[in-house]
C-alpha cells in the first residue's frame, strides 16, 4: 500500500511542476485565489445596511465618482458593494452545480463503462438523450417549474449538465477496462465493487478533476443565464441578478455602463480563470496537448 | 442498418422529450393553473373552469395520453396568455429567429473554422496565441452582457430593438434595408459568442492531424504547404469539428434565447422569455418540444450527412 502512495505522490509533485510551468494557468489560480478571498471578505465589509433598499442616501443612478467610486444603480445602492456581495452568490451557485453535475456523471459514467448489457446501454440512450437537448431550454424549464431559490438553480444546472462528464468517464473507464491488470483483479476473483474502487475510480479521477473545474465555469454562465431571465433569488443578488435589474430597469437607455461592466466583467474573469486552469490540468494529464 | 438504427434512434428521444414535457409541466409543478394564478385576481370558480377545459381534473393518465394524441394531431394545447392555440403562436415567430440565427451561424462558422485553421497551423505563433485568447474571452462572455454593452456602444447607430420600424415604406427594398439593418447588433452578439466554439474546435481537430504521417508524404510529393493544408489536412480534420459543431446545436438556441430577449428580437427566444414572465405553462411545454425536437431533427440529418461523407463511419 504505501508503495502505491509513494508513487502517487511523486506523480502528483510532477504534476504540479507540470501545471506551474503554464503562466495562464497559474495566472487563473491567482484570480480565483483573489475571488475566494472576495467571496468570503465581501460581505463582512459591506455590512447588511449598505444593500438596504431602505437605508440608502445616495441618489439612483450616479456615475462613478468620489464616495461611490463604481456609481450607484437604480435605487441609490453602491454598484461596488453589490458587486462585491454578488461574488459569493455565483461563486457558491457555480461551485454547487458543477459538484452535482460531475457527480451524476462520474456516477452514471462508470456505471455505463464497467457493467455490460441492457441497462447499460439504456444508460448511454438517456446519456445521448440529455447531450442532444439544448441544456439551457432544460434548465429553464425546470427553474420555472419549481420555487425560485438559489437551490432550485444549482438543480437546474446540475441535473442538465452532466452529460458531458458522463460521456469523457465512459470512455476512460472502458479504456482503462481493456487493460491486462483489471484482467488480472478479475482472474484473482474481485469483484465489481474491487474493480472500480481500486481500479477505475483512480484512473477516472484526474479527468474528473479537469471536467469540474471545466464545469464550474460553465455553470457559473448558466447561472447568469438564468438569473438574467429572471429565474434568479432576488434575495441573494448575484451577478446575473444584477444584470437582470440593469435590463429591468433600462440602464442601456440611461447609458449606465458603470453598472453593466462591473458584474459582467465578473463573471468573464471568472470563468477565464476556471477555464484556464482546467486547460491547464488537462495539459498535466494528457502529454499529447504539450507543446 | 446504419440508418435504420440512427431513424430508431432519433424516434426514441423525440418520444423521451414528450414525455419529459409532461413530466416538467403537468407532473412536478402540481396544479398549472394555479401557480399562473399566482398574483392575477381570479375566483376559485374560474379556476376550477380552467382547471376542466384544460382537463386538469382529470387522472394523470388520461392527461399523458390526451396530452401524447393532441400532440400527433399537432395540438399543442392553448397559451394562457395570448389565449390561442400554442402551435399558431409558436408558428409565427418562426421566421425571424430562423433568419438571426441562420445568418449568424453561417458567419460564425465560417469565421471560426478559418480561425481554427489559421492558428493550429501556425501553432503557437502570434496569430494563434492572440486569436485563442480572444475566443476564450468571448466564450467566458455572457452572451446577454456582450449584447447590452453593444448597445451602449454603438449609441444610435444601430437600432437596438424589434426588427422593423413601423414608419419605413412598405415596398420590399425598404423593409428588407431596415430588417437588415436592426439584425446588425443582434447577429454581430450571436457571432461573437458563438464562433469561439467552432474555433477551438476546429483548432484541436487540426492539431491533433499535424504530426499524421500522410501530411508528411504529401509534403514529400513537393506540395506547396498552402495545398497540403487545404487537400489533405483540412478535409479530415472537418470530419469531427462537423460532429461537434451539430453536437453544440443546443448552445445555439441558448443564443438565441438570450440575444432576442436583449434586443427584442421578436423570434423564438423572445416567446420564450415572454412565456416564462407570464408563467405561460402550455406555452412553455410546446416551446421546450418544439426546439428540443428540432435540434434532435438536426441531429440526425448531420449523422445521416456524416455517413455519406466519410465512409469510415458506415463501415462501423
Amino acid at each position: 500500500m504505501s508503495v502505491v502512495w509513494e508513487r502517487r505522490r511523486t506523480a502528483l509533485r510532477s504534476g504540479w511542476r507540470e501545471f506551474t510551468a503554464q503562466r495562464s494557468g497559474v495566472a487563473g489560480l491567482v484570480v480565483l485565489g483573489v475571488a475566494v478571498a472576495v467571496a468570503v471578505l465581501g460581505p463582512l465589509l459591506t455590512g447588511a445596511s449598505a444593500l438596504d433598499v431602505t437605508r440608502v442616501e445616495a441618489a439612483a443612478w450616479e456615475p462613478p465618482g468620489p464616495g461611490h467610486w463604481l456609481g450607484t444603480d437604480h435605487t441609490g445602492r453602491s454598484v461596488a458593494l453589490l458587486v462585491l456581495n454578488g461574488t459569493g452568490a455565483s461563486m457558491l451557485v457555480g461551485l454547487t452545480a458543477a459538484a452535482l453535475s460531475v457527480a451524476i456523471g462520474t456516477l452514471v459514467g462508470i456505471a455505463s463503462g464497467h457493467f455490460r448489457g441492457w441497462p447499460a446501454s439504456a444508460l448511454m440512450r438517456v446519456t445521448d438523450f440529455f447531450l442532444v437537448v439544448p441544456q439551457l431550454v432544460l434548465a429553464i424549464a425546470l427553474s420555472a417549474v419549481l420555487p425560485r431559490g438559489l437551490g432550485t438553480i444549482v438543480l437546474a444546472i446540475g441535473l442538465t449538465s452532466w452529460p458531458a462528464t458522463a460521456r469523457v468517464v465512459r470512455a476512460q473507464t472502458l479504456a482503462v477496462e481493456a487493460r491486462p491488470y483489471v484482467e488480472r483483479a478479475h482472474a484473482l476473483g474481485g469483484g465489481h465493487l474491487h474493480v472500480i474502487a481500486h481500479h477505475v475510480v483512480p484512473a477516472v479521477l484526474p479527468l474528473v478533476l479537469v471536467n469540474t473545474t471545466l464545469a464550474v465555469a460553465s455553470s457559473i454562465v448558466s447561472e447568469s443565464t438564468l438569473a438574467f431571465l429572471g429565474l434568479g433569488d432576488p434575495t441573494h443578488l448575484s451577478w446575473g441578478t444584477l444584470l437582470h435589474q440593469a435590463q429591468l430597469f433600462g440602464a442601456v437607455s440611461k447609458e449606465a455602463w458603470w453598472f453593466l461592466l462591473p458584474p459582467g466583467l465578473g463573471i468573464m474573469g471568472l470563468v477565464l480563470a476556471f477555464t484556464l486552469v482546467g486547460r491547464a490540468l488537462e495539459t498535466v494529464i494528457n502529454p499529447r496537448l504539450r507543446s | 442498418m446504419r440508418i435504420a438504427g440512427k431513424l430508431l434512434g432519433a424516434g426514441v428521444s423525440l418520444g423521451m422529450i414528450v414525455v419529459l414535457g409532461f413530466l416538467l409541466f403537468r407532473v412536478i409543478p402540481g396544479d398549472p393553473v394555479v401557480s399562473w394564478a399566482r398574483g392575477r385576481p381570479v375566483t376559485p370558480e374560474m379556476l376550477a373552469s380552467m382547471r376542466s377545459s384544460y382537463g386538469l381534473d382529470k387522472p394523470l393518465f388520461v392527461q399523458f395520453l390526451s396530452y401524447a394524441g393532441g400532440l400527433l394531431h399537432g395540438d399543442m394545447g392553448q397559451s394562457f396568455s395570448y389565449n390561442r392555440p400554442v402551435l399558431d403562436v409558436i408558428g409565427e415567430r418562426v421566421g425571424p429567429t430562423l433568419l438571426l440565427v441562420g445568418t449568424s451561424t453561417v458567419i460564425a462558422v465560417i469565421l471560426g473554422l478559418w480561425l481554427g485553421i489559421r492558428s493550429a497551423w501556425r501553432r503557437a505563433s502570434t496569430f494563434d496565441r492572440v486569436s485563442t485568447s480572444v475566443a476564450l474571452a468571448l466564450w467566458s462572455t455572457p452572451t446577454f452582457w456582450l449584447g447590452m454593452l453593444l448597445m451602449i456602444a454603438t449609441g444610435d447607430l444601430f437600432p437596438s430593438r424589434g426588427m422593423r420600424d413601423t414608419d419605413t415604406a412598405p415596398d420590399f427594398v425598404s423593409q428588407s434595408l431596415d430588417v437588415a439593418h436592426h439584425l446588425v447588433l443582434p447577429s454581430v452578439t450571436f457571432v461573437a459568442v458563438v464562433y469561439a466554439q467552432y474555433q477551438l474546435v476546429m483548432r484541436s481537430s487540426m492539431l491533433e492531424e499535424m504530426h499524421a504521417p500522410y501530411l508528411t508524404t504529401a509534403r514529400a510529393k513537393g506540395l506547396r504547404d498552402d495545398l497540403v493544408r487545404r487537400r489533405h489536412a483540412v478535409p479530415n480534420a472537418l470530419l469531427p469539428a462537423v460532429t461537434l459543431v451539430f453536437l453544440h446545436l443546443g448552445l445555439v438556441v441558448a443564443g438565441a434565447i438570450t440575444t432576442e430577449t436583449v434586443f427584442t428580437w421578436p423570434g423564438l427566444g423572445l416567446l420564450f422569455y415572454d412565456a416564462l414572465s407570464g408563467l405561460d405553462l402550455p406555452l412553455l411545454q410546446g416551446l421546450l418540444v418544439v426546439t428540443a425536437g428540432a435540434v434532435v431533427v438536426m441531429n440526425l440529418l448531420a449523422d445521416l450527412l456524416y455517413g455519406v461523407l466519410d465512409p469510415r463511419v458506415r463501415a462501423a
